[in-house]
């Protein structure tokens, strides 16, 4: 049983490969304030940032686990590598890439999917951005999209003004992690009133057995721009735990509009422990579009902070958990301006010993006259030993705010089913077209590679 | 639908069957106690019965719903000379044999529309070439007949349309999935004369042009008045108790069921 267990894994998740590659650098597994300064080091950072990861690193210690959700016991800090280095530079053309590492990169299709739809796109493979390349168009009107690393070196001041100013390194454990240790990532500024049409994109690859990955990423979006930016991420399938610790900052500005949009299909081994965080400013616009399908624990909430007046924000979430997954997800949005509108849509697929739940914040300051929020949870669940909880905290301090929370539970019921099959689809597809069907509002606002892709996951997934 | 050198028939010998008491998880109910039926392509055949004589079961038992257990009798399909018996059939395996069931209350599927489930089932059964563009064209034709807005084909199965519209909406998808064998289920139920015109009209055309097997279930003879049944049974308590021409339908609504 268990060997067929480990079989159906290994089928079922077609991005379990892992290649052969000659890592120029590799830092010994553990973490230390030696470390810590060595990874800077390494980076020729200035010393402003080496202090900052040393004082991250304290706070780190410092820190204890999340009281809240599930269980994080089974990571051993001590058993991770907390850098390597694959390649001595970022490549701007794929051609110029390592031969092994594009072809983990060609088999998941990316440079494909950048030719024919993106203006521009990223690959991190462990701790470093291999490949950066953006239209030139784009970069002629002063668009900004380089590996997070190159950001500190080539843009100093912008950098400083921003980094760690949305999500402080002490927010939590896992920021000060990151704040420490972090390695790759976007940077990304869209000039004021530049309109990026197509998306664009990062694809993230943890390839080493007992790897931790800890990409920053930092978005500008001045006035009046627009940008719709999504990542995507796989592993290798190994018997030892990784970890993935991203933070993630965004600055919307006045007029602006920013989606970030996530795939996360990590291998069923990785611990994925994120912060992500953006401010809108006044009538600013943004949108997490966050899809979670792998991993072995999740614990990510993306927030939103409504500050400027007129400013508006959307959560729309989908998490599947299956086996003994874990996907504990959700998000907060934090209303401080004047007429303020929000909506989070968040969906969750359970099965077998899964447990996909929602955890949430709502909150309205006394400053938020007439702030407005919809919220609405489904939990579909697919077995019985499978588990979904909402858990939505709401906090509001100001009386003229509208705030709506629904909640449902739904299982396929036997009358759906026959129903489909009278029409003439077998069992299984039948279920399969059902929990497509639950998902479909969120499935069909993804661009189409990530929507079919999804859909694909979602067939495997419940069989 | 091959052309077919000679009709198909439904044959119902001695059925049997039972549901799980609501009141009583341990015992089993009998409802269909005995029935018998033979039905051939190009017949329209009409079953009436009192509220709880056992039409729906009869329909649900030949569809194949999971919770109407046969447990004695037979239910086969006959073909020329061959014999198919589909009692212990799946719903999707009686639907590739042609069968097709109009439920009395359609069931909501949400966020599934009807066109990706039309053209999902058609590129499973394969047996039609049709690209999307044809069969678009093609459903939007049988949505203007049966007057239904073409959105409808994006939204949710079932989700959020009105009674009459629900019903309207199982007739369409007979006409596209195109089955020789149809068991209607209360159509009639819940619409408006406007709308059960549509839908008598719906049905007899396609009537006209495929010659199917239709089984219509229902309490009240004004369907009968817009289809005109070839033969009408009389149900009650489990078993057919008379058959007739349809001027059995009329007898039956003026004077009820224990006149006869």
């Amino acid at each position: 049983m268990a060997t067929k267990k480990i079989d159906t894994l290994f089928t079922n998740y077609k991005y379990g490969f892992h290649t052969d590659t000659k890592s120029t650098l590799v830092i010994p597994k553990g973490l230390s304030e030696k470390i810590v300064r060595q990874i800077s080091a390494i980076k020729e950072e200035p010393k402003w940032m080496t202090d900052y990861r040393v004082k991250a690193y304290k706070e780190f210690v410092k820190k204890p686990l999340p009281d809240f959700g599930p269980s994080l016991g089974g990571i051993n800090f001590d058993d991770i590598h907390y850098y390597i280095r694959p390649q001595d530079k970022t490549q701007n053309k794929w051609e110029d890439v390592p031969a092994e590492i594009k072809e983990t990169f060609d088999r998941l299709g990316i440079p494909e999917h950048e030719k024919r739809s993106l203006a521009g796109s990223g690959a991190q493979f462990e701790s470093e951005m291999i490949y950066h390349s953006i239209k030139e168009s784009l970069s002629k009107k002063g668009v900004i999209f380089d590996s997070i690393d190159q950001g500190l070196k080539k843009y100093p001041e912008l950098f400083k003004a921003y980094f760690g100013t949305i999500v402080p390194y002490n927010d939590n454990k896992f920021s000060a992690l990151n704040s420490a240790v972090w390695s790759g990532g976007s940077f990304i500024y869209i000039p004021k009133n530049t309109y990026v049409e197509l998306p664009l994109q990062a694809y993230f690859r943890i390839n080493t057995e007992s790897m931790g990955q800890f990409e920053r990423t930092l978005i500008i979006a001045d006035e009046g721009s627009f940008l719709h930016y999504i990542e995507g991420c796989t592993a290798p399938v190994y018997s030892k735990d990784s970890l993935h610790s991203a933070v993630v900052e965004i600055i919307v500005k006045k007029n602006a509009h920013v989606q970030y949009t996530t795939v996360q299909n990590w291998s069923t081994n990785v611990y994925n422990l994120v912060t992500k965080r953006a401010y809108a400013y006044e009538n600013a616009e943004m949108i997490w579009l966050d899809c979670n399908v792998g991993s072995k624990v999740t614990m990510k909430y993306p927030s939103i902070y409504l500050i400027g007046d007129n400013s508006k924000g959307e959560i729309k979430s989908l998490a599947m958990a299956k086996d003994n997954q874990c996907q504990d997800t959700g998000g907060k949005i934090i209303h401080t301006g004047k007429n303020t509108t929000s909506k989070i849509i968040a969906k969750s697929i359970s099965k077998d010993h899964g447990n996909a739940s929602y955890r949430g914040l709502l909150k309205a300051t006394k400053s938020a006259r007439n702030s407005f929020n919809y919220s609405k949870c489904d939990a579909l669940i697919l077995s019985p030993e499978a588990r979904s909880d909402t858990i939505p905290k709401i906090s509001i301090d100001d009386p003229t705010a509208s705030i709506a929370h629904e909640a449902s539970i739904f299982k396929i019921d036997d009358s759906q089913l026959f129903y489909l099959m009278s029409r003439g689809l077998p069992q299984d597809t039948a279920v399969s077209e059902i929990v497509n069907g639950f998902a479909n509002p969120i499935v069909s606002e993804l661009p189409m590679e990530y929507a079919v892709e999804l859909k694909r996951l979602l067939e495997i997934e419940t069989e | 639908m091959a052309t077919k050198s000679s009709k198909s028939s439904l044959i119902i010998k001695n059925l049997h069957v039972e549901t799980e008491d609501k009141t009583n998880r341990q015992s089993k109910k009998e409802i269909l106690k005995g029935l018998d039926l033979e039905i051939k392509e190009g017949e329209i055949h009409a079953i009436m019965g009192p509220n709880g004589s056992g039409k729906s079961t009869l329909l649900n038992a030949l569809m194949g719903h999971p919770n109407y257990q046969i447990s004695g009798g037979t239910i086969q399909l006959k073909t020329g000379d061959k014999t198919k018996k589909l009692n212990d059939l799946k719903a999707d395996e009686r639907s590739n044999l042609g069968l097709f069931m109009a439920f009395q209350h359609p069931i909501e599927v949400p966020g599934l529309s009807f066109l990706h489930m039309l053209r999902t089932i058609k590129n499973l059964k394969g047996t039609e070439k049709q690209s999307l563009e044809e069969l678009l064209e093609e459903l939007k034709i049988e949505l203007k007949k049966l007057k239904i807005d073409e959105k409808a084909l994006e939204r949710g199965i079932n989700e959020g349309f009105s009674g009459g519209e629900k019903k309207k909406l199982e007739i369409f998808q007979m006409k596209v999935l195109k089955p020789n064998f149809i068991l209607l289920d209360e159509i009639d139920s819940g619409l408006d004369i406007d709308a059960l015109k549509i839908v008598a009209e719906n049905i007899k055309e396609f009537f006209k042009k495929y010659s199917p097997a239709i089984i219509i279930v229902t309490h009240y003879a004004r369907i009968l008045k817009f289809i005109e049944p070839h033969k009408v049974h009389i149900l009650s308590d489990g078993k057919i108790i008379k058959s007739g021409g349809k001027s059995l339908a009329h007898i039956t609504e003026k004077h009820g069921y224990e006149k006869n």
